[in-house]
């Protein structure tokens, strides 16, 4: 079987060298996107000689609303809501590394009890984000069960954010010196319930969509990216984590109390498009650890914030913090001229870049194997583009 | 006297007077068997335009389910699709697309505007990039406001929307 | 262009007791190869900023990457500083391969010209580096040589202002 499948290959690959030498004609462009069921917002432009894919480019920027810039023109404060606006279901990530950045640059530490219930709500986020990711991908792949299962249960742990926060998806519940309110009553109580049974959800998920036969056939094999090509290409969190190399910023630079909570960093050595699908589902069992151990840690009293002035003055100088979001390293560089307004600021995005990868890994497979392989990348649109 | 009547100017007076009266007497109880097909087979076109489409995700999810209230979910080609829901900032990258697809849907056709990016440019005001607001492009016949709005907001813009479909004369 | 007075950089105490020692031997090591082209800005735990003249940058990053195992850019960006007539372009170097350098980020800086911005482009040391380039010749203006796509990205097509990130692009009403 195999050796047979090799030979069709073999055979396709000789086609495509003797198509790329010889007839350009053969070739048809597309373009897919950005109207598209599963594009979003984005575009990408193929080559494809027959059913093989011998050229790719990605065109990005549709939602490109120049956050960076207009970050200069608003103070430290006022930048939190259109800053996590990018990955709107992973909005206390995204503020996560900016609060880090800015209570660098000021020079404050946010009270203990105030790092807990960031963590916690950064990894609640984690959830919420990669639960949509997977509904997303159930959808690429005509799955529409792994649709509605992960977005139903992201909507209790919404429930608690909310409960949390005081809004579904865009929390700006992190601030620089800690977060904006305490955690209500009976939180630990409801947040233990809920992280139970959604342990007990994924088992299920496992069972329906990563068992499956169906998605076995499309993603194992499919994309191989190894090692080495990931290191060159600079990919990040799960896409990198399924190339084999174990690295996560929570474990490898640990940020707030994350040096105080024991867990695994989970990554796989199969390297094909299966092991990326399935490292955001192992994160996910590994958020619940974190999250129980944060609920547990946590000191029962004290200030969850550290209050600085509305118009807060930086100290002139710069710097670059990171944190581990659901899609990788998600840093911010910041240049500050000692005034209250950032004098530059960068994002620089797990999305970003992970959608290098993608023109390397669409260029020799098949058609059909695109929407399988450009999710996988754990790509959100928005958070490129900024 | 029949002759009179019966001269060619009058025969197409008579007929376009005829149809006036046909399309009288048909148009109520017609126009509003086709309305009400059209009030429950709302389809919109998946063409996302900036981060709304998180929570016009969570819509279709099995807690708010808009499928209930007559909004398909948004998997078909925009060949038949006849809303289209523009899902947050239209940038200027976006804009003309956003007018193409919009072109290319067969009438009758409509346009939410979800989210304060939508309506006014929201948060992004003041950016380099961003249209303020979607009427610009495309003609908007309900605003649903919120930055992002809960799924509940949007079920209540798609209200509205059959609320003035049920409204509308046929064409 | 040499001997900058880098404003930003004098206020960090370098006296600092380092967690990691391998960190600051890059940084000697670097000097001592490269001798008056390399200026060391600031020196902090895991992260820390040299200043390389725009004629040796390609040959410092090959000697970074060869040497100390940094392997990929986690972000690159360009900033514009209109007083001095100049944009400053900071690679921001991480590396995968080397267990001990996982935390520490080296920011590699290089000023170019405001007027006629031209820089060697690192892609072929770094692969990561050409989405960042691509968004950082758009953004500022800055001409990378030896990139193969210098054409916009995330900008419209039709785009014919200045590059926005340009100080003297101004947002309206601001």
């Amino acid at each position: 079987m195999s050796t047979l499948d090799d030979k069709i290959n073999e055979i396709n690959r000789l086609a495509i060298q003797i198509t790329k030498d010889n007839d350009d004609d053969r070739l048809m462009n597309l373009s897919i996107g950005p109207q598209h069921p599963g594009s979003g917002h984005f575009r990408i432009v193929i080559k494809v000689d027959g059913d093989y894919i011998v050229y790719a480019d990605p065109d990005i920027g549709y939602v490109h609303r120049g956050e960076e810039k207009m970050s200069e023109h608003r103070n430290f404060i006022q930048n939190i809501p259109h800053l996590e606006r990018p990955v709107i279901h992973d909005s206390t990530n995204i503020i996560y590394s900016y609060s880090l950045a800015i209570e660098e640059l000021i020079g404050i530490n946010p009270p203990r009890r105030g790092q807990f219930v960031r963590a916690i709500a950064a990894e609640l986020d984690r959830l919420v984000y990669t639960t949509y990711w997977l509904a997303i991908y159930g959808i690429f792949l005509g799955h529409s069960t792994m649709f509605m299962w992960p977005t139903g249960d992201r909507e209790l742990i919404i429930d608690l954010l909310e409960r949390m926060t005081g809004h579904r998806v865009t929390h700006a519940f992190s601030v620089p010196g800690g977060v904006r309110n305490d955690i209500p009553y009976n939180f630990k109580e409801k947040c233990l319930t809920q992280i139970n049974y959604f342990e007990k959800r994924l088992k299920e998920y496992e069972d329906i969509f990563y068992n499956n036969p169906l998605l076995r056939q499309r993603t194992e094999g499919v994309g191989i990216m190894n090692k080495e090509d990931a290191i060159k290409l600079g990919v990040t969190g799960s896409v990198l984590r399924a190339s084999g190399v174990p690295y996560d910023i929570r474990k490898v630079e640990p940020y707030d109390v994350y040096d105080e909570i024991d867990f695994k960093v989970q990554y796989m050595k199969s390297c094909d498009t299966f092991a990326r699908a399935y490292v955001p589902y192992l994160d996910m069992k590994e958020s619940c650890h974190i999250i129980r151990q944060l609920l547990d840690k946590m000191p029962d009293e004290g200030s969850v914030r550290e209050k600085i002035v509305g118009n807060v003055k930086a100290q002139p100088g710069e710097t670059y913090r990171r944190v581990e979001s659901g899609r990788g390293a998600l840093g911010y560089y910041i240049i500050s001229d000692g005034s209250t307004k950032p004098y530059r600021l960068k994002i620089s995005t797990g999305s970003f870049r992970n959608i290098l990868a993608l023109p390397f890994l669409l260029v020799g497979s098949k058609l059909g194997d695109m929407p399988a392989i450009y999710w996988a990348l754990n790509y959100w649109p928005i958070e490129a583009d900024r | 006297m029949l002759k009179d009547l019966v001269n060619p100017t009058n025969v197409n007076i008579y007929v376009s007077k005829l149809s006036d009266v046909l399309i009288k007497a048909v148009e109520e109880p017609l126009g509003y068997a086709i309305n009400w097909g059209r009030i429950y087979s709302l389809w919109p076109v998946h063409l996302e335009t900036g981060c709304c489409s998180v929570e016009f995700g969570a819509a279709s999810s099995p807690r708010y389910d808009v499928e209930r209230f007559g909004m398909l979910e948004a998997f078909g080609s925009l060949r038949q699709c006849d809303l289209i829901v523009v899902l947050g900032t239209v940038t200027r990258k976006m804009a003309p697309r956003l007018r193409m697809v919009y072109d290319q849907m067969p009438e009758p056709k409509y346009v939410i505007a979800m989210g304060a990016c939508a309506i006014t440019g929201g948060l992004y005001l003041d950016s380099y990039n961003v249209l303020p607001g979607a009427d610009s492009v495309v003609p908007v016949d309900v605003y649903v406001p919120g930055c992002p709005p809960r799924p509940e907001t949007l079920i209540q813009g798609c209200f509205l929307l059959q609320e003035k479909i049920k409204r509308s004369k046929i064409k | 262009m040499e001997n900058k007075d880098n404003s930003f950089g004098q206020l960090i105490d370098t006296s600092k007791d380092l967690d990691n020692k391998i960190t600051s031997n890059i940084i000697k090591s670097a000097i001592q190869n490269f001798n008056q082209k390399i200026q060391l800005v600031y020196e902090k735990p895991n992260r820390s900023k040299i200043f390389v003249n725009n004629e040796s940058l390609v040959e410092v990053a090959l000697f970074l990457r060869n040497t100390y195992g940094l392997d990929h850019v986690e972000s690159m960006s360009g900033t514009d500083f209109p007083a001095e007539n100049e944009i400053e372009i900071n690679y921001h170097l991480g590396s995968y391969i080397n267990q001990d350098l996982h935390p520490y980020i080296l920011n590699l800086a290089t000023r170019v010209d405001r007027e006629n911005a031209k820089s060697n482009s690192l892609i072929n040391i770094f692969p990561s580096v050409e989405y960042f380039e691509r968004e950082t010749y758009e953004m500022l203006g800055v001409y990378f040589v030896g990139h193969p796509r210098n054409e916009p990205f995330l900008l419209p097509e039709d785009w014919a202002d200045l590059p926005p990130l340009r100080k003297d692009f101004k947002l309206k009403g601001r």
